[in-house]
Formats: structure tokens, sequence, C-alpha cells
């Protein structure tokens, strides 16, 4: 039987929501404050769905350790107290949520083999959250 | 088509364990999860049903039926209850959080005569829940 596992994570990073071909006015009126040229931080929030059947040995759809050990290493270890803006990822795309959001569903989607992905869902501060799911539909 | 959810909460105590795995497989796949003695967590449970909203009283469900088949099916055999030791299901099915929604889904589904089960959640703490949508 099918059932969808949610793991949540914290991590902490800056960044600056900045786009060099638009003017300074234009980064200014679409991006407000986050356009501050020093930057500001969050603590992100991230979920991790994946779905799988039941295993009947184990009663589990993907052992955690291998969900939290892939995450520990590929994404906390590489986002946590990082400045967003100077990876590679975001080289030449502006750092949003929504951006983080499709950058960790694509690291877990190429790396993590133990279940599916359904989703990756991401909160900036308590009052604001990002789903992406890929092709896939949302579930809720 | 409304959906309206219901949460719960109970403690419980648990151990991951498959007679069929040598003691060293056990040890690790299940790891602390492992120790026959048990441990416990607070649970949440979200119960999310769907229907039509039935004209005449406005509800989907009737909250107080509900309810009363929460308190039976689920709280008062899991509440401050060992579940491998007094949960018949979990005589052979391991207690991992994934059974766990399979088995209200299970306990539940049958009993709802007018709504329809539509999801159980449950978290096992704040940092880790399980979704089943049943059988599919």
């Amino acid at each position: 039987m099918k059932a969808h596992l949610t793991r949540r994570y914290m991590f902490s990073a800056s960044h600056r929501l900045h786009n060099a071909e638009m003017s300074q006015e234009q980064n200014q009126a679409t991006y407000g404050k986050c356009n501050n040229p020093y930057g500001h931080g969050h603590n992100y929030a991230l979920e991790v769905t994946v779905s799988g059947p039941v295993d009947e040995t184990t009663g589990m759809v993907c052992n955690l350790t291998d969900l939290d050990g892939f995450v520990e290493r590929k994404i906390l270890e590489h986002f946590d107290k990082q400045n967003l803006n100077v990876l590679p990822e975001f080289e030449r795309e502006v750092p949003t949520t929504e951006n983080l959001c499709t950058v960790i569903y694509d690291i877990l989607q190429r790396g993590f083999s133990h279940a599916h992905l359904e989703k990756v869902r991401m909160e900036e501060t308590m009052m604001n959250s990002f789903e992406y799911a890929g092709d896939g539909e949302i579930r809720h | 088509m409304v959906y309206l959810t219901r949460k719960a909460e109970f403690s419980a105590s648990h151990y991951y364990h498959n007679p069929d795995f040598t003691p060293e497989e056990n040890q690790r796949i299940f790891g602390k999860c492992n120790n026959p003695n048990g441990h416990g967590h607070n649970y949440t449970l979200e119960v999310t049903v769907k229907g039509n909203v039935d004209p005449r009283s406005g509800f989907v469900v009737d909250l107080k039926q509900l309810k009363e088949i929460l308190n039976r099916e689920v709280l008062d055999a899991m509440d401050h209850r060992f579940l491998n030791k007094e949960v018949p299901e979990f005589a052979k099915r391991i207690p991992t959080t994934e059974n766990l929604a399979i088995t209200i889904w299970q306990r539940l589904a049958p009993k709802l005569e007018i709504a329809q089960l539509h999801r159980v959640r449950i978290y096992e703490t704040p940092d880790l829940f399980v979704d089943f949508y049943g059988e599919e």
C-alpha cells in the first residue's frame, strides 16, 4: 500500500533579490526591501515528501536514515549558513524561494533513489510557503 | 465537494522489530527504534473527510459522530498504549508511522457512513508525518 512520508528540515541563509538586467528603479519596484544591496536572511523550513509502497518487512516507505543522510550531505551542508547569491545555482537566477524550491527539488530528483519524490515545500517565513512537484500534481 | 479536517492527539509507545531479521539486521535497519523496551511519541492525527454539504444541516459530516468514531477507534485503542503489545494490528505489522496511518484508515473507513475518508495524516513528531489516501 502506498503512503506519503514528509520530513521537515531547517536551514538559515541570506539572499538579495536583484536582477542585473533590470534598472535600479525596476529592481526597487519589483523586490522592494528584498533588494537591499547587503542582503538579509531567513530561517527556511524545508519539507520533503516522498512516496512509495510500504515495505512489508520494514513497515517503511524508505529508511529515514537514507533520506536524512542525503538531505544533510547534498542540501543542508550546501545551503545552511550561506549567502545564496554567491552559490553557483544562483549565478544567473534570482534566489527567490520559488527558485530555491525548484533547485532543491532538482537535487533530490537527480540524486535520491530510495523512494519517489512527490514534492518539495519551503517556508521562507511563517507567513509564506512555496511548493513544487516538477511535472506532478500536488496532492493535499 | 467540501473537505473537513478533525485533529486529535494521543501518546503511545512502540518499537520496531521484525522477527524474520537477525538481531544485526534489526539493529542496522531500525537503529535506536529497535530498543525492545520501546520509546514513545506524542502523535498528532489529522483526519480529513470529504463530501457534499447537506442542504438542511449545512454539514459535510456530523462532527459529533466523527469525534465519537475517532475516540472509539483510535484514542481508546491507542492513547497511552504500547502499540506493539496492545493494538492487535501490530502483533504482526511493525508500528511505523506509515503502518499507523494505514491502520487508522482501515479502522475509520468502514465506520464513516456519510462523508468519505479522504486522507489520514499522522505526525510522529513535528518534523515527520505520513499521509495515507487509501488503497490506490
